[in-house]
């Protein structure tokens, strides 16, 4: 075996550190690589993984915590944990931009640049958000907030939760909260049943998995947690906050009081460092989105530049291991590093990950997002919260002829422009547009990334620094300064 | 639990403590008003373990509590006292830590 480092000048940067990144420092440590690993959380673990903060007095088990994925999620930590000697490891810092062969982050206040020659983006993923009216009342969160505010805190939402949209956390959030104690006043599925059903020979590729599912709904259905399927969110109410929950079920509209909502419709992949690195993109119908192009070992259109884990499109946490590891091993053969086993290792590799796709497509088949809830949204509804865009300030813009893609829907009426880049509000903007122009989703654009990717605050001990990075300051826009 | 169901008055929690609640506690201010968090808690937690509010919206002014968690949806930005703008749901409570949900200078009674 030949120590990388000491042949060559390459330098392997890893941003994100959940299970695609743990895995594939791993397996570049095992073949004598230091890689630099980046992550924006303080422990690693990423949000599947997360772990609460440490030396704060926690005290739950991982069994806990992490119920059935608990040996999955100790694996990670304690591979992490052991490897932190042999790591450049890098937690709390933000990568806010990236080009040309470098990331600008963030750390503590101070700016720094970290030059790469090979790049592994696993950044993972957020809630694919489709709003209704009163989303943005005090007390109404994503699906993965819940679960983090749980998690990571010991904490429920709300007294009198109420937990809606669709796919796999769904039902996961709601065991999580019921068993720890939390008031569940009802779930509300926007899928039907039959979806489910229907799904179920794609859903036994990975038995496991779908028996949790279902082990999950039964435990809820035994305890009489309120399971209600195939419905349609209409509105959260309340004044100043959240007070209640309406959902339609076929003709008829009903109203459940509660002070906290948590929603989703699965999860949309974080591509905007991919999109600064120059990576190619293309439609993919499956995930509804845009996503770099990769090929089956994750490597992108740009040399040097790799993806792996949910960040590359949805796959779950299983998948992003796997996809770590082989990641990894794609990056050596490039850095023409022969490591003994390679070759079987890959085999099972893509093996392993090609079985997880079949089920993924049975996961979006049996959890599809609602599709033509759009057309349903009311004209006051706000679509972009940062901004507070409404619903009917994006359809005067399309109706009038003014957009029919979705940059141009932006610089008009600064939808998806504010503190989040659209995160938020991307799929639901895309879906409008797709409705309004008649247009396939696929045809109304693709949301451009543009750095800083998250707000960077201009603080004091960064404004101190102005001699030293004058360039990177300047290359922050007025409008995303934070000050 | 009682609940008033034709008020949500902000002045009531959002968030429920259900478990790890023997941490040490932390001393703080949120708008001047001294509330008591633990180690571990973030600023969010903190805030909305006491009242349902965290920010306004620069635009409408609208009433905000956080949404993501994860640092992704930029909606729980607050300020402290010696100015520095902080994330709240990715910022851990201090000692002595005074926080402002309110512009500077515009901090209400």
């Amino acid at each position: 075996m030949t120590s990388i480092d000491k042949t060559s000048m390459q330098r392997i940067v890893i941003v994100g550190a959940g299970p695609a990144g743990v895995r594939a420092a791993e397996t570049l440590v095992a073949a004598g690589v230091v890689p630099v690993v980046i992550d924006e959380a303080p422990r690693a673990g990423g949000q599947i993984y997360r772990q609460p903060p440490a030396d704060a007095g926690f005290a739950r088990s991982k069994r806990t915590l992490y119920g059935m994925e608990a040996g999955k999620a100790d694996a990670v930590h304690s591979t992490m944990a052991r490897m932190l000697p042999k790591l450049d490891y890098r937690p709390d810092t933000l990568v806010w931009g990236c080009g040309a062969g470098q990331l600008d982050t963030f750390h503590a206040g101070r700016q720094r640049t970290v030059p790469y020659s090979h790049l592994l983006i696993a950044t993972g993923a957020t809630d694919r958000i489709l709003p209704f009216p009163g989303w943005t009342l005090p007390g109404v969160y994503t699906l993965g907030a819940a679960q983090i505010a749980l998690k990571a805190q010991g904490c429920s939402i709300g007294r009198r939760v109420v937990l809606a949209g669709t796919g796999p956390l769904l039902y996961l959030v709601a065991y999580q909260y019921a068993k720890a104690g939390a008031q569940v006043e009802a779930i509300l599925d926007t899928n039907p049943f039959s979806h489910q059903f229907a799904a179920t020979p794609r859903l036994l590729r990975q038995p496991s998995t779908f028996a949790k599912g279902l082990y999950y709904v039964g435990w809820l259905a035994a305890r009489g947690v309120r399971i209600e399927r195939g419905v349609t969110l209409v509105r959260a109410t309340g004044d100043r906050a959240v007070q209640a929950m309406t959902y339609r079920d076929g003709d008829r509209e009903l109203t459940i009081p509660c002070d906290a909502i948590g929603f989703g419709y699965g999860l949309r992949s974080e591509t905007q460092l991919a999109d600064l690195a120059g990576c190619r993109f293309r439609f993919d119908p499956l995930n509804r989105a845009w996503l770099p192009e990769r090929d089956t070992a994750g490597r992108t259109s740009v040399p040097g530049v790799y993806l792996a884990g949910d960040g590359a499109g949805i796959a779950g946490a299983d998948a992003a291991e796997l996809a770590g590891r082989r990641a990894a091993l794609a990056m050596l053969e490039d850095l023409g590093h022969r490591a003994a086993n390679a070759q079987a290792h890959v085999v099972k590799l893509d093996r392993q990950l090609a079985n997880i796709a079949k089920f993924r497509i049975g996961l979006e088949q049996a959890f599809a997002p609602h599709l033509d809830c759009a057309s349903h949204w009311p004209d006051d509804m706000t679509v972009c919260r940062c901004e507070e865009i409404d619903a009917g300030t994006l359809r005067r813009c399309i109706r009038g002829g003014e957009a029919s893609e979705i940059n141009r829907l932006k610089a008009l009426t600064r939808v998806g422009m504010g503190r989040c880049q659209g995160r938020m509000c991307g799929a639901a903007t895309a879906e409008l547009l797709s409705a309004e122009t008649g247009k396939p989703i696929a045809e109304v654009g693709r949301l451009r990334g543009q750095a800083p990717i998250k707000p960077v605050p201009l603080s004091i001990a960064l404004m101190a620094e102005l001699d030293e990075a004058p360039d990177h300051l300047a290359a922050i826009p007025e409008h995303a300064r934070d000050e | 639990m009682t609940t008033n169901p034709s008020a949500a008055s902000a002045d009531k929690p959002q968030f429920v403590r259900l478990t790890e609640a023997h941490r040490k506690q932390v001393g703080l201010t949120v708008d001047g008003v001294a509330i008591t968090a633990l180690t571990g808690d973030t600023v969010l937690s903190a805030i909305l373990l006491h009242t349902r509010r965290v920010r306004d919206t620069e635009f409408s002014g609208e009433p905000r509590a956080g949404f993501c968690l994860m640092g992704a949806c930029q909606d729980c930005w607050v300020q402290l006292e010696e100015g520095e703008r902080i994330r709240a749901c990715s910022t851990f409570v201090k000692e002595g830590m005074h926080v402002l949900t309110r512009p500077a200078g515009a901090v209400e009674a």
